[in-house]
């Protein structure tokens, strides 16, 4: 593969992702690794179902008593939006738009460290309520549940910083197109599991 | 960079090693580390058999006969039996299907390094504080109150390995969907792919499962979560659903590539196309989805209700549907055909009777009523060693012999191997036959020992006796590498004679880029085919001769992998308090994302190997060959 290899929009592949061998594999690869992750997460989820509101004898927490929604609705709206805009960024990709492309991308990072700060305030709040990883069966399982969707969280905003100091000089290549549509597809990924958190974590805990 | 033919220095061969992303090094890699795990499985299976030989033996304590029990088992299935098989995978399922590496060589090697480092903290135990003892199963009731650090060995090193064969299945998924030559089709590919291919599937779905219940074990033990703790509201069954959910699929990850390779083995020296491919392919199919659906009737006694009883029974019966496929399609290739009793074929013939004997006893357990019967004892010890021991490790040996010539060069002892088998074959069947009996005698499995009014000593000793066998034939085989080694006696292509798929008709061992062209695949048994319409050059191309674009090695694999390893012990030594073990643990992941990084940014694009390059290494290798052709004939007949 040839890195100076200059392209314009006109010469650049509808699918510069898998125009390459490499691009393939890495695109193949990259949704069995979703598979992977899918089967991860499911076991947290039912996990999570099985050990709701189980603990000690005369835990004072339950789902229904601690979870409020106004803010994890805000994280919700503001982790949605992030997808479209990993969308947008990806559109630019494909049409040879380096530049368009790295602001779509700045501004997901932007909201992905939004969603983050309010995951760290509102587990702050929660240990402060003396709801603390240790207290319970359930507290141990709605940590881990929704702290390892937050670790994805952190890897994938990781994943995406680095791309684009790595490549902020050189612009779009056949190398590293399939790095972003990549990152970008975990991103999405990230975000679908937050969809289901919402809903069996928070919106199935609030109605009780 | 056709510098593969030069004699290197013996440090330029171990960081040529540690730095390989060949899959055929890899896959020697895989098979040495595996070969010495299941050595250290067989010494503490042979622990075991002294302690049991006689009634009220002092051989080993009660805790130390916990840790060797556990050690064998987890060794045997995690260390030994499945890096032997990734060996053979790697070795020989991208020459199947005309790949010229697998699509990613940089993880190929990161799985085994995970693998590797794995094993060895599992492993290092034995010399810090004691080794697991709960069992392989690692139930949590007793797990959690095992003391001392064997429990966080055995979680830490299973995390890290598992990461390792989860890498490793995804590889081999995307390398057989992406990267088969010209014409070869889903159904030309050979059984042994194809079982690679549905094992990695289910490796791919099950070790996901068994990680999530690995970091609750470690959650709990390490950090004060309470997933399995009663006490604070948790559920210990939890831990038996992660585990079998995992576990038993992991049965068939090990056991479809065995049938992969005692199908290869049939058609080869039965000299026949195999009888009913198709339906031998939809049957791997079939018992890789049926696989994930059984899970339950390891926990027939648990309490899951008379229901969930009925349908676990149901679905493990019908396993035996295509499982009886597969044995009655090996017969009628056998059948009428032309067969040449190699050791290879010994071990596959021996196979079929040995492994019915464990699928029989299995539908017998299936039955949820006898099953409450039979739990928990011999007869139960019987059944999975008739099944890993009469299906894989058979398989594994039978592989050895077969795949020898392919990965080395040479030929292993045909005498030797007969010896081998012959100890082997009839030690396992004394050992394992007489335990059946044991069970249904009322002898409970993993107690340390039993008393002399219990009648149970002379079939305890008896099955002893057959260990010693076992141990015997094993001694033989090393025997045979060694003298294999020794004498250094090359062959050729098609050592067997009556190879019928890609890898042989490519040299042994292959050159690092396998194929200088690509082969043009006309039907099932690709090479049989140009054989039998007499040609001479070996294969089609689909190809002209040109530029081969590789891979460049690498050592981060071996970084990131020893970052995990030293992180575990951070983490192991987080609840003694230890002022040192925070620093360790974030010290070793900090090496492991920071050389995953480095793999990130830095661009690394590999090496050509040019047409010049290739034509003077095909000279070579002709050379080579005339020279063989002058000595005396490679391989058999």
């Amino acid at each position: 593969m040839d890195l100076n290899k200059r392209y314009t929009p006109q010469t650049w592949p509808d699918h510069p992702e898998t125009a390459t061998l490499e691009g393939k594999n890495k695109f193949v690869g990259f949704w069995l690794l979703l598979a992977a992750e899918t089967v991860t997460f499911a076991s947290l989820f039912a996990t999570y179902l099985a050990l709701k509101d189980k603990g000690p004898s005369g835990m004072e927490f339950s789902a229904a008593g601690l979870f409020e929604l106004p803010l994890v609705f805000a994280m919700t709206m503001i982790l949605l939006t992030s997808s479209l805009t990993s969308v947008y960024a990806i559109y630019h990709m494909k049409n040879h738009n380096f530049k368009a492309m790295q602001a779509w991308l700045g501004i997901t990072v932007l909201l992905g460290l939004a969603f983050l700060g309010l995951e760290i305030y509102e587990f702050n709040h929660y240990v402060h309520l003396g709801f603390g990883y240790t207290n319970s069966a359930f507290s141990s399982a709605f940590y881990t549940l929704v702290g390892t969707h937050g670790a994805h969280v952190v890897f994938g905003l990781s994943w995406f910083i680095a791309l684009m100091i790595r490549n902020a000089k050189r612009g779009l290549n056949m190398y590293n197109a399939p790095k972003f549509y990549l990152a970008a597809l975990y991103w999405h990924f990230i975000d679908v599991v937050w969809v289901f958190i919402f809903t069996v974590v928070y919106l199935m805990g609030v109605i009780g | 960079m056709s510098s593969n033919s030069q004699k290197k220095g013996f440090g330029a061969t171990i960081w040529d090693y540690l730095t390989t992303v060949d899959h055929k090094k890899i896959a020697i890699l895989y098979l040495i580390s595996g070969g010495f795990f299941f050595l250290v499985g067989g010494v503490e299976a042979m622990l075991i058999r002294i302690q049991l030989m006689k009634a009220g033996n002092d051989f080993l304590s009660a805790g130390t006969y916990n840790e060797v029990l556990t050690m064998h088992g987890t060794t045997m299935i995690f260390l030994a039996a499945m890096p032997i098989l990734l060996a053979f995978m790697n070795a020989v399922s991208p020459l199947q299907i005309g790949a010229r590496d697998v699509a990613f060589p940089f993880l190929n090697s990161l799985g085994f390094w995970l693998f590797f480092f794995g094993g060895v903290f599992l492993n290092l135990s034995w010399f810090l504080g004691g080794a697991p003892d709960a069992g392989w199963t690692n139930y949590a009731s007793l797990a959690l109150a095992s003391e001392g650090h064997g429990i966080d060995f055995y979680s830490l090193g299973l995390t890290i390995s598992g990461f390792g064969t989860l890498i490793a299945g995804i590889n081999f998924l995307v390398t057989i969907i992406n990267m088969r030559a010209p014409g070869m089709t889903y159904m030309r590919m050979p059984l042994f792919t194809w079982t690679t291919f549905v094992a990695s599937a289910l490796i791919l779905l099950a070790f996901p499962p068994l990680t999530v219940g690995i970091f609750f074990m470690v959650f709990d033990r390490l950090f004060g979560a309470n997933f399995f703790d009663v006490t604070m509201g948790g559920n210990t069954i939890i831990w038996e659903h992660f585990f079998w959910i995992f576990g038993h699929p992991e049965v068939y990850i090990l056991v479809l590539p065995a049938f992969g390779i005692f199908s290869e083995i049939f058609a080869i020296f039965s000299r026949k196309r195999l009888f009913g491919y198709t339906a031998l392919v939809f049957a791997t199919i079939l018992i890789g989805f049926y696989g994930f659906m059984v899970w339950a009737h390891h926990m027939f006694t648990v309490g899951l209700g008379p229901t969930a009883n009925a349908v676990f029974a149901l679905a493990t019966m019908i396993i035996a549907v295509p499982t009886g496929i597969k044995i009655f399609n090996w017969l009628l290739t056998i059948w009428g055909g032309s067969i040449s009793f190699t050791v290879p074929m010994i071990y596959a013939v021996a196979f079929i009777p040995s492994f019915v004997a464990g699928g029989v006893t299995g539908v017998m357990q299936a039955i949820a009523p006898l099953d409450y019967q039979l739990h928990d004892s011999y007869f139960i010890v019987a059944h999975f060693h008739y099944v890993i021991v009469g299906g894989v490790v058979l398989a594994i040996l039978a592989g050895t012999h077969l795949y020898w010539p392919k990965m080395f060069g040479t030929m292993l002892s045909e005498k030797l191997g007969k010896w081998t088998f012959w100890f082997f074959f009839i030690g396992f069947h004394l050992t394992f036959f007489i335990q059946h009996f044991l069970g249904l005698m009322g002898m409970p499995r993993r107690v340390y020992t039993f008393g002399a009014d219990q009648g149970w000593d002379l079939f305890n000793a008896i099955s002893s006796v057959g260990a010693l066998f076992m141990a015997i034939g094993v001694i033989i085989l090393l025997v045979n590498v060694v003298m294999t080694v020794a004498k250094n006696e090359r062959v050729g292509n098609d050592p067997w004679g009556d190879g019928r798929t890609l890898e042989w008709a490519i040299p042994s061992p292959p050159p690092f880029y396998n194929f200088a062209q690509t082969p043009l695949v006309r039907g099932l048994d690709p090479y049989w085919i140009e054989k039998m319409e007499g040609n001479k050059e070996g294969m089609v191309y689909a190809e002209p001769l040109g530029d081969i674009h590789m891979p460049n090695g690498s050592f981060i694999p071996f970084v990131i992998s020893l970052g995990m390893f030293i992180a575990s012990f951070g983490a192991m030594y987080f609840m003694d308090d230890k002022a040192w073990a925070l620093p360790v643990l974030i010290g070793g992941l900090a090496i492991t994302f920071g050389s995953m990084l480095v793999r990130s940014l830095k661009d690394d694009l590999g090496f050509h190997v040019t047409k010049e390059e290739l034509i003077a290494d095909n000279e070579r290798i002709q050379r080579e060959a005339r020279a063989l052709e002058g000595g005396k004939k490679g391989g058999l007949k």
